[in-house]
């Protein structure tokens, strides 16, 4: 064979990790079945399914409730799309949308109480709007304006983590944070603190990493009171599930010594009441649990990503009706008679939102680079010092050549030449 | 169709890594691919294109999602006679494989004293520059160039891309093949009947100059050509080496330039501190003392993590970084 383009016309071999193979079922040929049901409190047209563990751990939520689930989840769907296209615009260096993720979200974040604390991967918009942080704030990073976005120490919510698994270890050592605290309070005969539970996010590629299966193993051996969630959306980038794991995500917790929890992950009220349970279940020391939120990644992978190379189309299809929005929307209407002009309104809200939030992004910009400087070492470091002098004095070098040679009009020296790549 | 006509191409530096891993595969069935991503969508660079569409899933292989998975099964595979050739798909993500690499990939030939080798290439796309997001922009040659047992190599044109592929995988030693990402659409001619140099473990002058040596490699040669071109207009002669070899260095080729020239630059991405130009001085400093006229002098990354994409450009040398190393080595 000659080294030039691939000429061959060979149709590509069959693969059983292939997706085109398995579309629609996402499975591993040789996949064990699983008698883990999947908790569904709603189905597709939006009526109620009674489950007797977890319908109770929905049984306060009214109207009003439901209705700001909704909304929730159309400012994220709305993010999402306004983010989408600032990123074709040039303003955004990059952007994962999470369309089609919006119930595993914004339900599991509404689960959570006062003291807990979360640790997102890296998708999570809708749970990071959950927790109160402004979307100007949130898109920082992505514009490539900041290195993260929001405090953790305000907002009791990690940073987004890019290195796929790496937050895991961390939400279950924080987790025996918690548990460390209550024993040195009873140590010193005080009142315990009050209780406190972790949520951890990641993805079904995610759940493949080593530091992944480290952390379930720590935080069964120390009891952690962590609850990790894994949003199984079918697919990391091109990688199918099938490629990750023979069995649902869930099973594996009993592998590991705790309950896992399997949910429709586009079902708003069935992902609040499994993870209302996790928590409490964390928060009073009979944790960890794992929740695997079945759910469809609707969108492509990220802005730079092209999803028509590596699936088929009806495999978005077959999710569409399943999509949490319509379905949030059919219980409304099913059950309180919500009609269009509440919709609409809902609608016309949210894009006042989006245009005000629109023109925050993009009022912002990038962090000088000698802020840099401030923020490697929590204490004074000579070797950062001296390398700040270096910056500061090549820096002031263009001001000085600037001044003594007004005249010239193309600036500092070598300033606006091009690279002759 | 004339000779030369077959004999060269002109493509981009992706193109070109595609096209030598596909000769590399045609002509050893031991050769296979391992990744996330690199099969139906051809990785995130599309480095890998089409290979699996000829080779087959089971030599391209689209992996779990984990890089020690990738590493550790790779150097199994090894063992077992193959020749695997990982993809990680961001410098930023070898992380969660240096345990294999550094403990397991570069030692198993000395631990083994000499039974066992391990021919496994791990391709990075390397550097910065690119707009994105943490953990996508970084340079860490010098993390593995301090671990004796891996070699490692950067091209920085198409030609290289091609040749230097194949050469890694062929070499019975595991390397580290940087791949300068921001470079991949650079375009350039192959000679597909011979490379540069038979051994891809040496570095080549790309620019003779008289005064000043300038050492570079992968995603700033480019830029170190543009200095050179650019001092040139103020009077200073230039001479540019692309190191194209990490571990081995190719200090021979130094020493002559800079026994010739008598000043030298080294311009990296990587942080000047503990960076490989500290190596690369020290060397010369030892060989060619009495042939210096100034310091050797470096630029680099400051000691701080890979800023936001979009203040990189400060962080990263170009041109005018460049400039002002090359006017500090005059100023002696
Ligand atoms: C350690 C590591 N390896 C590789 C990558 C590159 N990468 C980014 S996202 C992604 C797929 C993630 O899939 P999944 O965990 O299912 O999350 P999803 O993208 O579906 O939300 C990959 C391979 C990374 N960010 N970190
Ligand atoms: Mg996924």
């Amino acid at each position: 064979m000659t080294p030039t383009e691939n000429t061959s016309g060979k149709p590509e071999p069959t693969d059983p990790h292939d997706a085109r193979a398995t579309a629609g079922t996402g499975a591993h040929p040789a996949t064990v079945e699983s008698t883990l049901p999947v908790v569904g409190l709603l189905d597709e047209t939006g009526a109620r399914v009674q489950d007797s563990r977890f319908s109770p751990w929905i049984e306060d939520l009214g109207r009003q409730e439901i209705e700001e689930i909704y909304r929730s989840m159309l400012r994220a769907r709305r993010l999402d799309e306004m983010a989408t296209s600032l990123q074709r615009q040039g303003q955004m260096v990059l952007w994962p949308p999470l369309r089609g993720q919006e119930a595993a979200q914004v339900a599991s974040a509404r689960a959570l109480g006062t003291e807990d604390y979360v640790f997102p991967s890296y998708r999570e918009h809708a749970v990071i709007l959950e927790r109160g942080i402004p979307a100007e704030e949130m898109m920082t990073q992505f514009r490539g304006h900041t290195a993260s976005s929001w405090k953790p120490s305000e907002t009791r919510t990690q940073i987004y983590s890019l290195v796929l698994g790496a937050q895991v270890p961390h939400a279950v050592g924080y987790a025996m944070g918690i548990t460390q605290d209550q024993k040195l309070a009873a140590e010193e005969g005080q009142n315990p603190p009050p209780e406190a539970a972790v949520l951890v996010y990641y993805g079904d590629g995610a759940s493949t990493e080593g530091e992944v299966h480290e952390s379930m193993v720590f935080a069964a051996s120390y009891d952690a009171p962590v609850v990790f969630f894994v949003q199984n959306n079918q697919w990391a980038i091109s990688v199918p599930f099938s490629t990750q794991s023979r069995v649902p995500l869930a099973t594996r917790a009993a592998g590991y010594g705790f309950e896992g929890v399997r949910v429709d992950g586009n079902d708003p009220l069935a992902v609040l009441a499994v993870t209302r349970w996790a928590l409490a279940e964390a928060r009073q020391g009979r944790g960890p649990v794992m929740i695997e939120a079945e759910t469809f990644r609707l969108g492509a992978h990220t802005t730079a990503d092209d999803p028509t190379k590596y699936r088929r189309t009806d495999e978005e299809q077959l999710w569409a009706p399943r999509d949490p929005l319509l379905r949030t929307r059919n219980l409304l209407e099913r059950e309180y008679g919500a009609e269009d002009v509440w919709f609409q309104g809902v609608e016309d809200e949210t894009s006042e939102w989006i245009k005000a939030t629109r023109a925050g992004i993009l009022a912002g910009g990038p962090v000088d680079l000698e802020q840099r400087f401030d923020v490697v070492y929590a204490t004074d470091h000579p070797l950062v010092a001296e390398e700040r002098g270096w910056y500061r004095e090549y820096q002031d070098s263009f001001v000085e050549e600037d001044n003594d040679d007004a005249a010239d009009a193309s600036g500092p020296r070598g300033l606006g030449r091009e690279e002759q790549a | 169709m004339s000779d030369t006509k077959e004999s060269t191409l002109r493509t981009t530096m992706a193109k070109a890594l595609t096209l030598g891993m596909r000769r590399a595969m045609s002509e050893d069935r031991s050769v296979l691919l391992m990744g996330e991503d690199i099969g139906s969508l051809g990785g995130v660079y599309r480095v890998t294109e089409g290979l699996k569409a000829d080779f087959g899933a089971h030599r391209v292989r689209d992996t779990p999602l984990g890089e020690a998975g990738i590493v550790g099964t790779a150097i199994g595979m090894a063992m077992r006679g193959y020749r695997p050739v990982c993809e990680i798909q961001f410098d930023g993500f070898t992380f969660p494989a240096f345990n294999q690499i550094t403990t397991q990939l570069a030692k198993m030939h000395a631990r083994t004293n000499g039974d066992v080798a391990v021919p496994v290439t791990i391709r990075i796309p390397n550097g910065g520059v690119i707009g994105s997001v943490e953990h996508h922009s970084e340079s860490p040659e010098a993390l593995f160039a301090h671990t004796a047992g891996l070699r490692i190599v950067t091209p920085s044109t198409p030609q290289d891309a091609y040749w230097m592929i194949q050469q890694s995988i062929a070499c019975p030693d595991p390397v580290i093949f940087l791949e300068p990402k921001r470079r991949y659409w650079l375009k350039g001619e192959v000679n597909l009947l011979q490379p540069n140099t038979p051994d891809p473990f040496s570095a080549q002058v790309v620019r003779e100059g008289e005064q000043l040596t300038l050492v570079a490699w992968g995603p700033l040669v480019p830029v170190a050509m543009a200095a050179a071109e650019a001092a040139s207009q103020d009077g200073r002669s230039v001479e540019v080496v692309d190191l194209r070899s990490l571990s081995p260095v190719d200090f021979d080729t130094l020493e002559a330039s800079v026994n010739h020239t008598g000043r030298m630059v080294i311009a990296h991405e990587a942080p000047v501190f503990g960076g490989l130009g500290g190596e690369i001085a020290s060397r010369i400093t030892d060989r060619c003392f009495y042939s210096l006229e100034a310091p050797v002098q470096r630029v680099g990354g400051y000691h701080l993590p890979y800023p936001p994409a979009g203040v990189e450009e400060e962080y990263v040398p170009d041109l005018d970084r460049i400039l002002d190393a090359i006017d500090r080595a005059f100023a002696y």
